[in-house]
C-alpha cells in the first residue's frame, strides 16, 4: 500500500512538544548536567564522569533509605490493596447510600498533602492528640516522635487513611461495570459467594487492580510531603525514605552532584519497577 | 424435566401498584408441556423478559403461582428450581478453559469427577466444541461463547427447563442461522423443555412449536406459527407477525353487513357482522390473501417494491393504504384495478380482538 506522508502533521504536535520540553525534558537535562559535574557555585563546573553515581550506589546511607522505602511501599500495598478491595465489595450498589459512601471515600483524596501531614501530626501527638493521648490512656506506650516503631506505625496508618480510598473507588468502578447477567448465571450455576468472587469479580477487576497497584506503587515510592510534615524523617533516620533523603542531600547539605545522581537512580528504579509490573500483567492478558 | 404451569401470575416492579400500567406483567395463566419448544415473542418492553425472570426465579412474582409439575416453586431460588438460562450477552468464566466452564455447574453440585468428565465430553461433542475443550474460553468468538453458555445448561442432566433470553443478539447474521438450526437439532436430541424469548419473529417461528405473543405486559395469543399467521387473535399479532404485516382497515356496520369506506365487504358473513355490534370495528386481511381482479374494491396503484420472490404493491382506496403481495414478475394493472379479498382469511376485529 502506498501511504502518503505529510510532514506538516508535526506542526500540530509542536505545542505539546514545547510544553513537555519546558516542564519535563529541560529540567531533567539540568539534573543530568549536575549529576556528572562538581560545582562550588559561581557557575564553575568540573567534570566528574560517573563518580557521583558510583558514590551513591555504594553508600550505606542510600542502601538504608532504599530498604526503608521498599519496606514502606511493600507494607502500604499489602494493606491498601486488599483493604480497598474488601471495602469496595462491601459498598452498596444501589440506592441512597451509594452517594454517601462515594463522597466519604473521596474526602481523604481531596485534602492537600501537607494538610494531611499536619492533621496526623497533631492527631498523633502523645500529650494532646486524640490518637496519641488515647493510645497512652489505653496503656500503650506510644510516642511517634521518639520511637521508630510507632513512627512507622503512624506513617503507614496515615498513608492507609489517605490513599485506600483510591483503591476503593477504582475497584468500585470496576465492580459496578460487571453486567448483572454474570451474577444471574452464577446463581443458576449454583456458584458459592467465594466462586463468584474468584471466577467473576476478580478476573473482571484485574485491569483496575493493575492500575491501582501501579498508582499506589509509584505514589508511595515517591512519598514526601506527608512524611516530611509528620516526622521529618525521624526519629533519627527511622522514616527517612528516598525522597526525604534526597531532600536532605540536595537542600540540606547542598551536595548538588550526588543529589542529582541519586535523583536519576531514584527515577530509573520507579521506571523499571513500573515497566516490569505492567509488562508482566499485560503479558498474562495476551495469553 | 417438568411441565410448567403459570397460574394467575401478575408482577409489578413497584411496591404498591395501583393503576393498570403499573403492572409490568398483567394477569396470565399458561401451561407448557414437558419437552416442548416454546417462544415468547413481543416488542421490547412487553414484559417477556420479566416473565422469563419470574420462571427462572431471578424475580419473585407479586401475585400468582408458578408450578413445575405439581410443585409450587414461586418462592424458590433459581438454584432450587433447577433451571438453566442463556443470556443475551454470552456469560463465560474468563479465566477458565472451555472444559472447566462446562464442568462448573456440575462441580458446584458436587457431581463425581468421572461423571463430570463423561457429561462434559458428551455435551462438547453435541455443540462441536470438542476440539477447543482445553482452550481458554475468553479467546472464543461470540457464537462460541454463547455455545458455552448453552452447554452449561445442557450438562446438567436434571434441568427442568432451559431458557433463552434473546440469545442471538450479538451473533453475526450468517452464524445466527447456523446456531438456530443447532438449537432446533439439540431440542430434538435432548427433549428438554425450552423457552425462547425474542423480538424477532423469524427466530420465534422457526424455533418453537408453540409461540406466546405478548404486548404491553399481557398475552395476546398462544398458538402454532401457522395459527398466528392464518388467524391472528388480535390486530397486534397480525401486524407484528408477517412481513409486511396484516392490513388493518377501519370498518362499520351498514345494512346488516360490514362496510369499508362505504363499500360493502361481501366476504364477511352478515351473521358474524351482527355479533360484532358495539365497539370499534376493523377488518384484517394479510397482503398475501388479496388479489387483483376486474370487480371488487376499486383502488389506485401507488408504489410497487420488489422484494425478491414477490412484489409489494401499495394500493389506495379513497386514500386508505392497502398492501398487496403479488408473485415476482406479476404485471400490476395500471388503472381501473379492483381488489378481491379471500373469504377464509378476511377477519373482523372488535376493539382489536378477533370476532369469532
Amino acid at each position: 500500500m502506498n501511504k502518503q506522508i505529510n510532514q506538516k502533521a508535526w506542526l500540530l504536535v509542536l505545542p505539546v512538544v514545547v510544553l513537555v520540553a519546558f516542564n519535563a525534558v529541560i529540567p531533567l537535562m539540568t539534573v543530568v548536567n549536575y549529576s556528572v559535574q562538581e560545582t562550588f557555585g559561581d557557575n564553575v563546573f568540573f567534570w566528574e564522569g560517573v563518580g557521583w553515581f558510583e558514590q551513591v550506589l555504594q553508600s550505606p546511607r542510600f542502601h538504608d533509605a532504599l530498604l526503608r522505602q521498599m519496606l514502606f511501599t511493600g507494607l502500604v500495598l499489602v494493606i491498601e490493596v486488599p483493604l480497598g478491595l474488601i471495602i469496595a465489595l462491601a459498598m452498596p450498589r444501589k440506592g441512597f447510600w451509594v452517594s454517601v459512601c462515594l463522597v466519604l471515600m473521596a474526602l481523604p483524596l481531596l485534602i492537600p498533602w501537607n494538610v494531611v501531614g499536619a492533621m496526623w501530626n497533631i492527631f498523633a501527638l502523645p500529650e494532646i492528640g486524640l490518637l496519641g493521648k488515647g493510645l497512652n490512656n489505653l496503656g500503650f506506650d506510644y510516642n511517634y516522635t521518639r520511637q521508630p516503631v510507632t513512627a512507622w506505625f503512624t506513617t503507614v496508618l496515615m498513608d492507609v487513611w489517605h490513599w485506600t480510598s483510591l483503591v476503593v473507588l477504582l475497584c468500585y468502578a470496576g465492580l459496578v461495570s460487571i453486567p448483572d447477567d454474570y451474577y444471574r448465571a452464577a446463581k443458576i450455576d449454583g456458584a458459592s459467594a467465594w466462586a463468584v468472587f474468584r471466577y467473576i469479580q476478580l478476573p473482571k477487576l484485574k485491569r483496575v487492580l493493575t492500575i491501582a497497584i501501579l498508582l499506589r506503587f509509584m505514589d508511595s515510592f515517591m512519598i514526601y510531603t506527608e512524611v516530611k510534615v509528620l516526622t521529618g524523617g525521624g526519629p533519627g533516620n527511622a522514616t527517612t525514605f528516598l525522597s526525604i533523603d534526597l531532600d536532605k542531600m540536595a537542600l540540606g547539605q547542598f551536595d548538588l552532584g550526588p543529589a542529582a545522581a541519586m535523583s536519576l537512580i531514584y527515577f530509573l528504579i520507579i521506571l523499571l519497577f513500573s515497566w516490569l509490573f505492567y509488562t508482566l500483567m499485560m503479558r498474562n492478558e495476551a495469553q | 424435566m417438568a411441565r410448567i404451569t403459570i397460574d394467575r401470575l401478575r408482577h409489578s416492579y413497584m411496591a404498591e401498584p395501583k393503576r393498570p400500567e403499573d403492572w409490568a406483567l398483567k394477569e396470565m395463566s399458561l401451561e407448557w408441556q414437558d419437552g416442548g419448544a416454546y417462544a415468547l415473542l413481543g416488542p421490547s418492553g412487553c414484559g417477556k423478559t420479566t416473565l422469563l425472570n419470574l420462571i427462572s426465579g431471578l424475580l419473585r412474582p407479586s401475585e400468582g403461582r408458578i408450578l413445575f409439575d405439581d410443585q409450587d416453586v414461586s418462592r424458590a431460588s433459581p438454584e432450587d428450581r433447577n433451571i438453566a438460562q442463556v443470556f443475551q450477552f454470552p456469560v463465560i468464566y474468563d479465566t477458565m478453559t472451555v472444559y472447566e466452564n462446562l464442568a462448573f455447574p456440575l462441580k458446584n453440585r458436587h457431581v463425581p469427577a468421572s461423571e463430570i468428565d463423561r457429561r462434559v465430553r458428551e455435551i462438547a461433542g453435541m455443540l462441536d466444541l470438542g476440539d477447543s475443550l482445553m482452550n481458554r474460553a475468553a479467546g472464543l468468538t461470540a457464537d462460541g461463547k454463547q455455545k458455552i453458555s448453552l452447554g452449561r445448561g445442557l450438562v446438567r442432566s436434571d434441568v427442568n427447563v432451559i431458557m433463552f433470553d434473546e440469545p442471538l443478539t450479538v451473533i453475526d447474521p450468517h452464524l445466527k442461522w447456523v446456531l438456530r438450526s443447532k438449537l432446533k437439532e439439540l431440542h430434538h436430541r435432548v427433549k428438554r423443555t425450552m423457552i425462547y424469548v425474542t423480538h424477532d419473529q423469524t427466530e420465534a417461528l422457526t424455533f418453537a412449536d408453540l409461540v406466546v405473543v405478548m404486548n404491553n405486559g399481557e398475552v395476546v395469543q398462544v398458538g402454532t406459527p401457522i395459527e398466528l399467521f392464518d388467524r391472528p387473535a388480535h390486530t397486534f399479532v397480525g401486524h407484528f407477525i408477517g412481513s409486511p404485516g396484516m392490513n388493518v382497515l377501519p370498518a362499520s356496520l351498514e345494512n346488516d353487513g360490514v362496510s369499508f369506506m362505504g363499500s360493502r365487504i361481501e366476504v364477511i358473513d352478515p351473521q358474524r357482522a351482527g355479533a360484532a355490534a358495539g365497539g370499534q370495528l376493523e377488518i384484517g386481511i394479510r397482503p398475501e390473501f388479496i388479489s387483483f381482479g376486474t370487480t371488487g374494491l376499486p383502488v389506485e396503484i401507488g408504489k410497487v417494491s420488489d422484494a425478491g420472490r414477490f412484489r409489494i404493491v401499495e394500493a389506495r382506496h379513497q386514500g386508505q393504504l392497502i398492501r398487496v403481495l403479488v408473485p415476482e414478475g406479476y404485471a400490476v394493472p395500471a388503472d381501473g384495478a379492483h381488489l378481491a379479498f379471500d373469504a377464509q382469511h378476511t377477519h373482523l376485529y372488535r376493539d382489536g380482538w378477533l370476532v369469532a
